[in-house]
């Protein structure tokens, strides 16, 4: 081979990137999903697989601010990115509000698709600080709940606008 | 009724916290050390006999551990009702997707290669996929004649009714099956060691189910078996009865490897192996006067089972007896029958069979009302259960229920009449055309019949050290919020705050058998037997003198404190005492059939683009009567989620098979609404005093399921003027169905299935 | 997950000269991946034949959106959200915003590329049509150079298309001359979002004098391709919208597509819902005619 590969190859590599504010280095396959290394690797089990397949979004975390599913993310192109998962949201014992007002409205009933879900929230009202329902239905829509009906979640949303513009 | 403290209140769901920060711990979050991973080699073939399994080359065979039919220590079934379902097949398989061998390995990724390169031969037999092809006979696939179970419910004299009636409505309904779809796929985790036996952690909503199926697949004794609930990321019926299947698998390789072994299903297996909802056929033939009153009627209702018994004739049950809907039946006569497929056995789903005898009945009121030339909503008046009357197994409705003024509120919430008026008038125009339709059903919580009886279900409440209180269930939490509710109860009763109570995980090696979390019995059958179990700690705790009979929460703990310090902790139990008036005749199928019914009326509206022939709700009222609600965000939480799962039933939730195998298991071909699909979901409550079950709450989870198909399929009639029997209704179906009757040019509600006398 | 990491080898070199110096090294060898929602479906399911992938995901070189005079300029890795983030893209291509508005939820839209769609082929796909309305043209790279081919003619049959093994999509051109023209664009799924396409149709139109001027109507999922409906377009050039002319447009538009029955529905349906939004978009068109 004589192209220089930056990076990246077939064997283990060493790559490093920032998790909820943390420099995180692994040692592994390049094409090793960013989900199983955040749940595997680093222990990280708010990220959740539904589908394997982008549909459900409870494996969503924000990568450099942008909410993706972790599932379709081969590690190597997180190299250097900045991660948020779940366990990254709430300031230690302080609540966010997305996440006290989905425990105030019934955001979550099983919990599986709330990790996802309020991330993908969360990335709504960093685009959007004044969603209207429309855009709270659009926002939510690559996450799917099977307990809620969603009823809950647009009320926990519409909630946590509410606070934020409180404080 | 007094007003309650925390009874009533939405207080915080008690595992809320660590859902909402992704600290909940379900079953793939585990792991042991040393662990491996399984997987399980399945049938390609509906049925047939198998000649040879090859292990293909290029797979390193000697680090993995291989187990079939061979290596089961007990007995190769999974206990349930009926012995007949293998834990792994041996020498035969009857559906595709069968269990046949177990592969573990420690690195997961070596998993799927390996079940590739195995190859089966199979002598195919004939197969059966559907219900009629079941009833012909021409194979037999099981028992004697391919029927699981069957029922017959007589009351009065139905062969005398037909001479008297006006009208002979007749009418032929048929619902599909139905994925739960829960977003945690199944899974579990399994230890052994010869001391202590098999522990199985796991996705699952029946604890003592599992520790029951194990004993004899693994032939333990009850104090060898371990079954521990994880958090469980949805269930709806789903995870009742297959968990003890992988629990089984995860068992036989734990004790042959000797290592702990986890057992996570992808979506494709999970979908593809795992029980549905069953799809269903009913037949009415209602013999009715010129005023619209039931003279009597015959219900067939039939269901597909699959291939073995599993929960069918439970499922087939509680259909039979939702049959009749909140209708007064003064003659009737039920035949049921769950016949045998070549099919993966289908099982529980939130409803259990009356979902689907629930939308025949409610479609076939409409047939009736179009018959008789009456309102929809005349003819339901017209028929309604009054207190006082009987339904179809003779119970006697003692509750003051009205429906009349349900349904009432319920037009006038969703403001039907003026809606009706202006659609038909709107509709002669364009190509969207509006309808709006009603539906009328009941739903029975907790076991049907002799069921609680026969379970005899036990509670614990525990005084701990630190002068808390601990309830001890096997009932489960996924996401309902039985946690939260049964601490409430608690609470209230024993005059504490709501963070003073606690709750086990569910373990059988800790907690009691409190029954199976299904049927809408937590609540109402637990609750109660949980409130009785804490008012004995609170006995002990006065008796003794430790405890004023008047107190505050903090005296209490105190005194919890003390006496737990000089006496140790201790328990309080409950068991359940069926009432002596109850009856019921198994034989018969006659008699109290529920010890409460949940009473309710949807009001669905939607719009059909005549373009695309696709339906879209636009408004969902639901107008229910479930006794006292004791958590109002949960209880609102259940009614949109299972009307969620209504409305995915009715329009877009469509398995397709092929040769008894599921062709589109995987979530962008099975489609469940997303947060776009759905219509404002609008919910009302109304108490009617009815007092059952703790502080009076009648079961609540599994009313919102029979709802959305015949309310959504009556309105679809009503834009269209055309008759739609089946469900899912698809964009497809409409299309075919507009263009065979314009083809046909026949009007909309003259196709057979009426006759005038 | 199906496949074993193992088995895989991924590269990101840091500039697209040196992949391009990639793929022409061993041509047909290395699959490029921008987004990863088509390939990593593929992977995780255990049905990606590829064994060496080569990232393109975020490279500067791919992901700018350009404003020239006669034309927009696209790189082939903008996701879905840098289109609908675009102000000029929003202003003057509803018909891509629209279909990019679309395209599974919004992690998918941070991911998923303009670029992967197109060469991703699927029939189903919802910005091709819209490509083909505004008779896009592409840039492919390779070492051995660039070369600028139109789009109509890109996709030669099901999931086959005009690029070389050794070559990449850069740009996608859309001309600006089309701004001033209505634009209908309606796509029929199994719901509101993250569907799958059962029926997708883009279309631009312009009258003069209540006569048909100029119009495209470009379909997906009805076909092998995704396909321009040339024929009817010719069918109503010139013609007044009037029933006759809607009946006969639905009927070419029929006769043009080749739809199949598969797992997400019929040909008889979608044949029908086809030749309904034609005549839906024409008689949107002429609607839309402001009275003189
Ligand atoms: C949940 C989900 C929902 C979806 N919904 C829709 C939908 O509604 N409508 C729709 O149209 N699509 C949909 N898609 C598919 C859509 O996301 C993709 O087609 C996407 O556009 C592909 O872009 P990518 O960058 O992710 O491609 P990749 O997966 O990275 O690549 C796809 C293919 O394109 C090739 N490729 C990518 N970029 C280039 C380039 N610049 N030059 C040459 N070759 C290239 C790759 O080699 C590969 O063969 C959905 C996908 C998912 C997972
Ligand atoms: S697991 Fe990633 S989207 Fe479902
Ligand atoms: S809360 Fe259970 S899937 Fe959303």
């Amino acid at each position: 081979m004589t192209t220089n590969i930056s990076s990246g190859g077939r064997a283990k590599c060493e790559l490093s990137f920032t998790v909820n504010g943390e420099r995180r280095t692994v040692r592994v396959h390049p094409m090793e999903r960013l989900l199983d290394v955040l749940r595997q690797e680093l222990a990280l089990t708010g990220a959740k697989e539904g589908c394997a397949e982008g549909e459900c979004g409870s494996c969503s975390v924000l990568m450099d601010g942008a909410l993706v599913n972790s599932c379709l993310v081969p590690i190597l192109q997180a190299k250097s990115a900045n991660i948020v998962t779940i366990e990254g949201l709430a300031a230690g014992a302080q609540l966010n509000c997305l996440q006290e007002a989905f425990l105030d409205f019934g955001g979550a009933q099983c919990g599986i698709c709330t990790p996802g879900m309020i991330l993908a929230a969360s990335h709504l009202l960093q685009r959007n600080p004044q969603p209207t329902i429309g855009d709270i239905r659009e926002g939510l829509s690559g996450n799917l709940c099977r307990c809620t009906g969603y009823v809950q979640i647009f009320d926990a949303v519409a909630k946590a606008v509410q606070f934020k513009a409180r404080t | 009724m007094t007003s309650n403290r925390i009874v009533g209140a939405s207080v915080p769901r008690k595992e809320g916290r660590d859902k909402v920060t992704g600290r909940a711990q379900y079953i793939d979050d585990m792991t042991l050390p040393n662990m491996l991973y399984g997987a399980t080699v399945r049938s390609r073939v509906p049925r047939g006999k198998i000649k040879k399994i090859t292990f293909g080359s290029g797979i390193a065979w000697n680090e993995f551990v291989i187990v079939s039919a061979k290596d089961i220590p007990g007995k190769n079934c999974i206990v349930l009702i009926v012995d007949d379902q293998p834990c792994l097949a041996d020498g035969i398989v009857n559906h595709p997707e069968e269990p046949i061998l177990l592969l573990a390995h420690p690195d997961r990724h070596a998993l799927p290669k390996a079940v590739d390169t195995i190859s089966i031969e199979y002598e195919p037999l004939p197969a059966v996929f559907t219900i009629e092809e079941s009833e012909e006979h021409r194979e037999i696939i099981w028992g004697k004649d391919n029927t699981f179970k069957t029922y017959l419910v007589e009351k009065g004299d139905i062969d005398g009714v037909w001479e008297k009636a006006d009208y002979i409505v007749e009418g032929e309904y048929r619902t599909g099956a139905q994925e739960q779809l829960y977003i945690e796929n199944n899974g579990m985790i399994a230890t052994y060691d010869p001391e202590r036996g098999v522990t199985v952690w796991g996705s699952l909503q029946c604890p003592y189910y599992i520790h029951k199926a194990l004993m004899t697949l693994c032939n333990l004794p009850a104090d060898k078996v371990r079954v521990v609930q994880m958090e469980t990321g949805g269930a709806f019926g789903g995870k009742e009865e297959y968990p003890s299947m992988i629990a089984g698998h995860a068992a036989l390789l734990a004790i042959k490897s000797g290592r702990p072994v986890k057992i996570i299903y992808d979506r494709m297996e999970d979908m593809a192996a795992t029980t549905k909802r069953h799809p269903s056929r009913t037949r009415h033939r209602t013999a009715v006067t010129k005023g619209g009153k039931i003279l009597g009627g015959e219900i067939e209702f039939a269901v597909d089972g699959g291939a073995y018994t599993t929960l069918s004739p439970v499922v087939l049950s509680r259909g039979t007896i939702h049959a009749g809907g909140p209708y007064y039946w003064p003659n009737v006569r039920i035949r049921a029958k769950a016949m045998a497929t070549n099919a993966p056995p289908h099982g529980a789903f939130r409803g259990f069979g009356a979902p689907q005898s629930l939308f025949a009945m409610e479609r076939h009121m409409e047939r009736i009302a179009q018959v008789v030339g009456l309102s929809p909503i005349e003819i339901r008046r017209r028929n309604f259960l009054q207190p006082g009357q009987t339904t179809t197994t003779e119970q006697t409705i003692r509750e003051a229920i009205d429906l009349e003024k349900l349904l009432d509120r319920a037009l006038e919430l969703s403001n039907y009449h003026a809606k009706k008026q202006r659609f038909s008038k709107d509709n002669r125009m364009g190509t969207s055309k509006k309808g709006i339709g009603v539906a009328a059903f009941l739903h029975g919580a907790g076991f049907t019949g002799s069921g609680e009886r026969n379970l005899s279900s036990v509670v614990d409440v525990e005084a701990c050290a630190d002068g808390s209180v601990r309830v001890l269930v096997s009932s489960t939490e996924f996401g309902q919020g039985t946690k939260t509710v049964l601490c409430q109860i608690v609470a209230e009763t024993l005059g504490l705050e709501y963070d003073d109570v606690t709750i086990a995980q569910a373990d059988t090696g800790e907690v009691p058998n409190s029954g199976p979390t299904v049927a809408s019995r937590t609540v109402m059958v637990v609750g109660k037997l949980v409130q009785s179990a804490a008012l004995g700690i609170k006995q002990t705790l006065t008796t003794s003198g430790a405890l004023e009979r008047s107190y505050s929460p903090a005296e209490f703990r105190t005194a919890c404190q003390n006496y737990v310090a000089a006496h140790g902790t201790f328990r309080s139990s409950a068991r359940f005492e069926a009432p002596s008036d109850v009856f019921w005749d198994d034989e018969k199928y006659r008699g109290e059939a529920y010890a409460a019914f949940a009473w309710a009326v949807y009001v669905a509206e939607v719009t059909v683009d005549l373009s695309t022939y696709s339906v879209s709700v636009n408004d969902l009222v639901a107008l229910q009567e479930v006794g006292k609600v004791l958590h109002p965000v949960l209880a609102r939480g259940q009614i949109v989620g299972g009307i969620a799962q209504g409305i995915g039933y009715t329009l877009y939730e469509k398995v397709i098979w092929q040769n008894g195998r599921m062709q589109n298991s995987q979530m962008t071909n099975y489609i469940m609404p997303t947060s776009a699909d759905l219509p404002p979901i609008r919910v009302f409550f109304e108490e009617m005093g009815n007092i059952h079950g703790a502080f009076g709450a009648k079961g609540i989870g599994e009313l919102p399921m029979d709802g959305p198909a015949p309310s959504i399929i009556n309105a679809v009639e009503d834009a269209l003027q055309v008759r739609f029997d089946a469900i899912p209704l698809l964009p497809e179906d409409i299309f075919e169905k507009l263009a065979t009757e314009s083809i046909s040019k026949s009007g909309p509600h003259s196709a057979g299935g009426v006759q005038s006398q | 997950m199906r496949s074993d990491p193992a088995d895989y080898e991924l590269v990101a070199p840091a500039n697209l000269q040196e992949i391009v110096a990639l793929l022409a090294e061993e041509p047909g060898t290395w699959l490029p991946i921008a987004g990863g929602t088509d390939v990593m479906v593929q992977y995780a399911a255990g049905k990606l034949s590829a064994r060496k992938l080569v990232s393109i995901w975020n490279l500067p070189e791919l992901r700018h959106i350009e404003v020239l005079a006669d034309e927009v300029r696209i790189g082939a890795g903008c996701t879905y959200t840098d289109l609908r983030e675009n102000e000029t893209v929003g202003r003057e291509f509803p018909l891509l915003v629209s279909a990019a508005s679309w395209t599974g939820g919004i992690a998918n839209q941070n991911r998923g590329t303009l670029g992967g769609n197109v060469v991703n082929a699927s029939p189903a796909a919802d910005s091709l049509p819209a490509l083909l309305a505004y008779e896009a043209e592409l840039i492919l790279v390779s070492i051995r150079g660039e070369r600028r081919v139109p789009y109509l003619d890109f996709h030669t049959d099901y999931k086959k298309t005009k690029l070389a093994s050794d070559e990449l999509i850069r740009d996608i051109c859309l001309s600006r001359r089309f701004s001033e023209y209505f634009s209908y664009t309606r796509k029929v799924g199994a719901r509101q979002a993250q569907a799958i396409s059962k029926v997708c149709v883009a279309a631009l139109g312009r009258l003069d004098g209540g006569k048909v001027k100029d119009v495209r109507i470009a379909v997906g999922s009805v076909a092998p391709v995704p396909l321009r409906l040339l024929e009817t377009e010719r069918i109503v050039q010139g013609k007044a919208i009037e029933p006759s002319l809607l009946l006969l447009a639905k009927k070419i538009a029929v006769a043009e597509i080749r739809p199949i029955d598969d797992i997400r529905s019929t040909m008889r349906y979608r044949s029908t819902v086809v030749g309904n939004l034609v005549a839906e978009f024409l008689e949107k068109l002429r609607a839309n005619e402001p009275a003189i």
